[in-house]
């Protein structure tokens, strides 16, 4: 389509102002993580790297953090297996009833976060199960099942099956298939989206909020430390450790997936 | 456990009569007069700590201060769950009942507590200090019931009235700042039902007529005439506060000039330097009373007495007073708050005589049979439906 | 060849010529899990909806009952909550697709390879970052002594009080949106051949025609796409009304978040989820006639 210069610029300036824009909110936390004061006034006056060492060294920060990884690696590794079965399982058969499950995987984050929290929470509480690290990773891996399905039914759409028949064809059996065929066409796809599962169940708080028992996420204690305020310096510095650690599996899936999946079903 | 167990089994059977493959009657309910738990036998003595502790507590009620120490002396590693408010408190025990050994409700919670069965009496003899504890705080009607302890006082305060000093130079003596339009989108009051009683202490002042005597215990009349009022100060209302950092936020920025506030947060914004103070306005304050409670199912007693006992000492007492602006159980506490912060046992009323506790309306559960023998009051799922009318 | 190899191979060659039993091995257990998991926990909510608690002990009395929802319908504080969540849902649904339509279409048709490379992964590190610290951060921007009364001052503009309102949850919700919006209509347009907007502009349709007649009705399907992520996680939110609304602030996501945690109160808490369970049933059943399920 030709555009006009002016209408080409305009575009390109109102696409950098949203990429700012997007942007101006983590600047103003990373800026905060080294003000000194504890009561946040605009601009900060003394420069201190103090707060991350206090974060690091805080036990409960500690702690909130181990769980969170906990969770994010067994919810990630449920996702894992059932998104790529599921995935398999909807690529290549044709049966009945096929859309209602592709409605069914999108349900989790397609009905608002609180919905599914309260949902398990009812669940959870009359079955009598005890909240723990175990309805943490259940809850988290119901909504990651759909972000690795996503990235892995992407790829499965630009794999030929002619490839895969081509294997049989030669004599291989089906697992020889997968292992020698299908794997190495999908590993990309099927990292990509454990690590979009996993930097999505490590940021979760809303579901986490229902499901969680005596024990912090990382996103649950630093909502119950903006609530007192007492820590909120040190709530800065956790922040910007949580947007780098969040970030790091982010840029990989973005390189190894060619961006693919990345944004297609997220949520909170 | 049994019971529960047995409530949510009738709850599967109701599940499987919706979906019409079973017709099994299912229909449980209510409390009796004696707590379900008064019959439970509590620790003879203290036996080695379990190795942990799990405690639901406000923010600020489980400090490092006071946590690592008890830790090195005790061998307990204690875990806490923060809750916001002592509703949250009592939905943390009801769902996560088997988790938690304490949890370190106020008031307005513990009758909810004790007759829900989430906590179980104590043996007050293995914690020593209970005896320095004030008269009044021994044996609590929000605490102890038939002479049952389901828990041990810690520490208590009145809900003041915060004010910016540049607003109002001298200190406000009456509430009624609260609902004058004068501030118009300058107040703030806590986002909690129980607020409805400061409006009702107020109302017992200004309007004797009405014969409010305990700003709990309301009749429907009484009730109707606090909630309009605070429908009335809907529109002034700059934020119901949900978080005491909220608060302190809205008056360091000068979003909010007056406002309903806890001790803490004027002790908050007086350290980073804002221009603030609080008072005790002429017609009383309501108030707030903490206990830690013994979960009936705790997993770790021996950790959990020893807490009990810990933070009943005057050194303690202390340390949590003046971190958090408020006035120790313990008589002894006095000399040592003046030692962590001069002058701070005055400032919060740790030497103060009894007539000065008898003022603060303490906050209770309110219930629908109170105190005339009648059951005409207003009970606390009213009080939360209304809070939602007017903040709505 | 061993036996057990011989075995495999026949045990494969089975499963090769029964695909009902490899489709079926395949999706049980994913299936499984959602049955048992996901949707029995939401009839379990949807059951518990007809119970009440005791007022006293804050036990749920297993007894039949419609007063939950007899209580949303009737008291007239529900409707508002409701119709101000909607509207905000609405509002910064609009919002988004206002901005995001221009950047997508920019992203996917206008800028170069590497330019486009370069904007979609700052457009994504954004939307992954911490929720938490997003929202938190918008509280030091808004507040009288935060970023932008600052950048006000300095810039001699009006001073703009908008800590703690309406306007304030407007601009930070469709901030936290605003990449659910872009992604999903990026792709559409990115569906979009270039032959079929240069044979519109051959046929002689000026840009806007070419917008307006051609690329529209093929992005459609990711606006709504988009719009169903604005919709069910401003439905599902409480925790930005909680820090950046003001006085009359209350969602539904509040509603429910101090009825379950704060009230104890689950069977009305699980009533009022129905009521957002059921807001997104329709929209995603007009979303389904607007084939947006394609593009999710």
């Amino acid at each position: 389509m030709k555009l006009s210069f002016p209408t080409r610029m305009a575009l390109a300036v109102l696409a950098v102002a949203v990429v700012l824009f997007l942007f101006a909110p983590l600047l103003v936390i990373i800026y905060f993580a080294f003000g000194k004061s504890n009561v946040q006034t605009f601009p900060i006056h003394h420069f201190t790297t103090y707060w991350f060492g206090v974060a690091w060294n805080d036990p409960a920060v500690r702690g909130a953090l181990w769980l969170s990884l906990k969770a994010g690696f067994f919810a990630t590794a449920i996702a894992l297996i059932l998104g790529t079965l599921v995935a398999f399982g909807i690529h290549r058969f044709k049966f009945f009833g096929r859309d209602t499950i592709s409605l069914l995987l999108v349900l989790p984050i397609a009905l608002p976060g609180i919905v599914t929290g309260l949902a398990l929470q009812s669940a959870f509480n009359l079955a009598g199960i005890p909240f723990s690290l175990y309805t943490i990773i259940i809850g988290h891996a119901t909504f990651c099942i759909v972000v690795v399905f996503n990235n892995v039914i992407a790829r499965l759409r630009r794999t030929s099956m002619t490839l895969i028949e081509a294997s049989a064809d030669l004599g291989a059996t089906p697992l020889q298939t997968f292992r020698l065929v299908t794997m190495p066409t999908l590993s990309t796809a099927i990292v990509a989206g454990a690590l979009l599962a996993f930097a999505l169940s490590f940021d979760e708080v809303i579901v986490t909020t229902f499901t969680a028992g005596a024990q912090n996420t990382l996103p649950l204690w630093i909502f119950g430390a903006i609530r007192l305020g007492q820590q909120l310096p040190e709530v800065n510095a956790v922040v910007v450790g949580v947007i780098a650690l969040t970030m790091v599996p982010i840029v990989i899936a973005a390189r190894i997936s060619g961006g693919e999946g990345l944004g297609g079903s997220t949520r909170l | 456990m049994k019971s529960s167990r047995i409530r949510r089994l009738a709850s599967l059977s109701a599940v499987a009569l919706v979906l019409g493959l079973l017709t099994a009657p299912a229909a449980f309910a209510g409390s009796t007069a004696a707590p379900p738990t008064q019959g439970m036998k509590p620790l003879q003595s203290v036996a080695t700590g379990e190795g942990h502790l799990s405690l639901i507590a406000w923010e600020g009620y489980a400090q490092p201060e006071w946590v690592k120490p008890f830790t090195a002396l005790t061998g307990c590693k204690v875990s806490v769950k923060y809750a916001g408010s002592s509703s949250e408190m009592v939905s943390l025990m009801a769902n996560g009942g088997g988790q938690y050994d304490l949890v370190s409700a106020s008031g307005d919670a513990d009758l909810r507590l004790i007759y829900g069965g989430d906590v179980k009496p104590i043996n007050i003899k293995l914690i020593p200090s209970w005896d320095e504890f004030r008269t009044f705080l021994k044996a609590p009607p929000f605490n102890t019931i038939n002479g049952y302890h389901y828990g041990i006082s810690y520490e208590f305060g009145p809900n003041v009235l915060l004010y910016s000093t540049t607003t109002f130079p001298t200190a406000p003596t009456s509430w009624s700042v609260l609902y004058n339009p004068k501030y118009k989108g300058k107040i703030t009051v806590p986002d909690n039902p129980i607020q409805i009683a400061d409006a009702a202490l107020y109302l017992s002042k200004i309007k004797p007529g009405l014969k409010i005597t305990n700003p709990y215990e309301l009749t429907q009349t009484q009730f109707n005439d606090a909630v309009s009022l605070l429908k009335e100060e809907h529109p002034l209302i700059k934020k119901y506060w949900d978080l005491a950092s909220q608060e302190i936020s809205l008056f360091q920025n000068g979003e909010a000039v007056v406002g309903a506030a806890w001790p803490y947060q004027t002790n908050t914004l007086i350290a980073a330097g804002a221009k603030v103070a609080d008072t005790i306005p002429s017609q009383g304050a309501t108030g707030w009373a903490d206990t830690w409670l013994l979960a009936t199912h705790a997993p770790d007693p021996n950790c959990a007495y020893k807490w009990m006992a810990y933070v009943s000492t005057p050194k303690i007492q202390a340390e949590e007073a003046d971190y958090f602006g408020e006035t120790p159980a313990n008589t002894l506490a006095c000399p040592i708050m003046n030692t962590i912060q001069k002058g701070s046992c005055a400032a919060y009323h740790a030497n103060a005589p009894a007539a000065y506790f008898s003022t603060i309306k303490f906050w209770q559960t309110p219930l629908a049979a109170c105190g005339n023998g009648k059951n005409d009051c207003v009970d606390f799922t009213q009080w939360q439906q209304a809070w939602t009318q007017i903040t709505g | 060849m061993s036996v057990r190899a011989g075995f495999r191979q026949k045990a494969g060659a089975a499963l090769w010529r029964r695909p009902w039993l490899r489709g079926a091995l395949t999706l049980s257990p994913p299936l499984l899990w959602f049955l048992v998991i996901y949707l029995t926990s939401l009839v379990v909510m949807l059951i518990t909806a007809f119970f009440s608690v005791n007022s006293l002990t804050g036990n749920v009395v297993y007894q039949w009952t419609w007063s939950n929802f007899s209580q949303i319908f009737t008291q007239s504080v529900y409707g508002s909550i409701i119709l101000r969540t909607l509207l905000m849902a609405i509002l910064v649904t609009i919002t988004d697709a206002l901005f995001a339509l221009p950047f997508a279409f920019y992203l996917a048709k206008v800028a170069g390879r590497r330019w486009r490379q370069l904007l979609l992964s700052l457009l994504l590190m954004p939307l992954w970052a911490s929720y938490l610290a997003k929202v938190y951060a918008w509280i030091n921007i808004l507040s009288n002594k935060g970023v932008l009364p600052d950048l006000e001052s300095h810039l001699g503009l009006p001073l703009t009080h908008i800590a703690y309102t309406n306007t304030a949850m407007w601009i930070v919700f469709s901030y936290l949106w605003l990449p659910f919006m872009i992604v999903p209509i990026y792709g559409a347009f990115e569906r979009v051949p270039n032959s079929l907007l240069e044979a519109s502009s051959d046929l002689g349709a000026g840009s806007w025609q070419t917008f307006r007649w051609v690329i529209l009705p093929m992005v459609l399907p990711g606006i709504v796409a988009g719009s169903i992520f604005t919709f069910s996680l401003t439905l599902g939110d409480f925790i930005t009304p909680l820090l950046i609304g003001g006085s009359s602030s209350n969602f539904i996501g509040n509603a429910i978040y101090d009825s379950a945690i704060n009230g104890g109160n689950l069977p009305f808490a699980a009533a009022l989820a129905f009521v957002s369970i059921a807001i997104m049933a329709v929209y995603l059943l007009l979303a389904k006639f607007a084939g947006a399920f394609e593009a999710l």
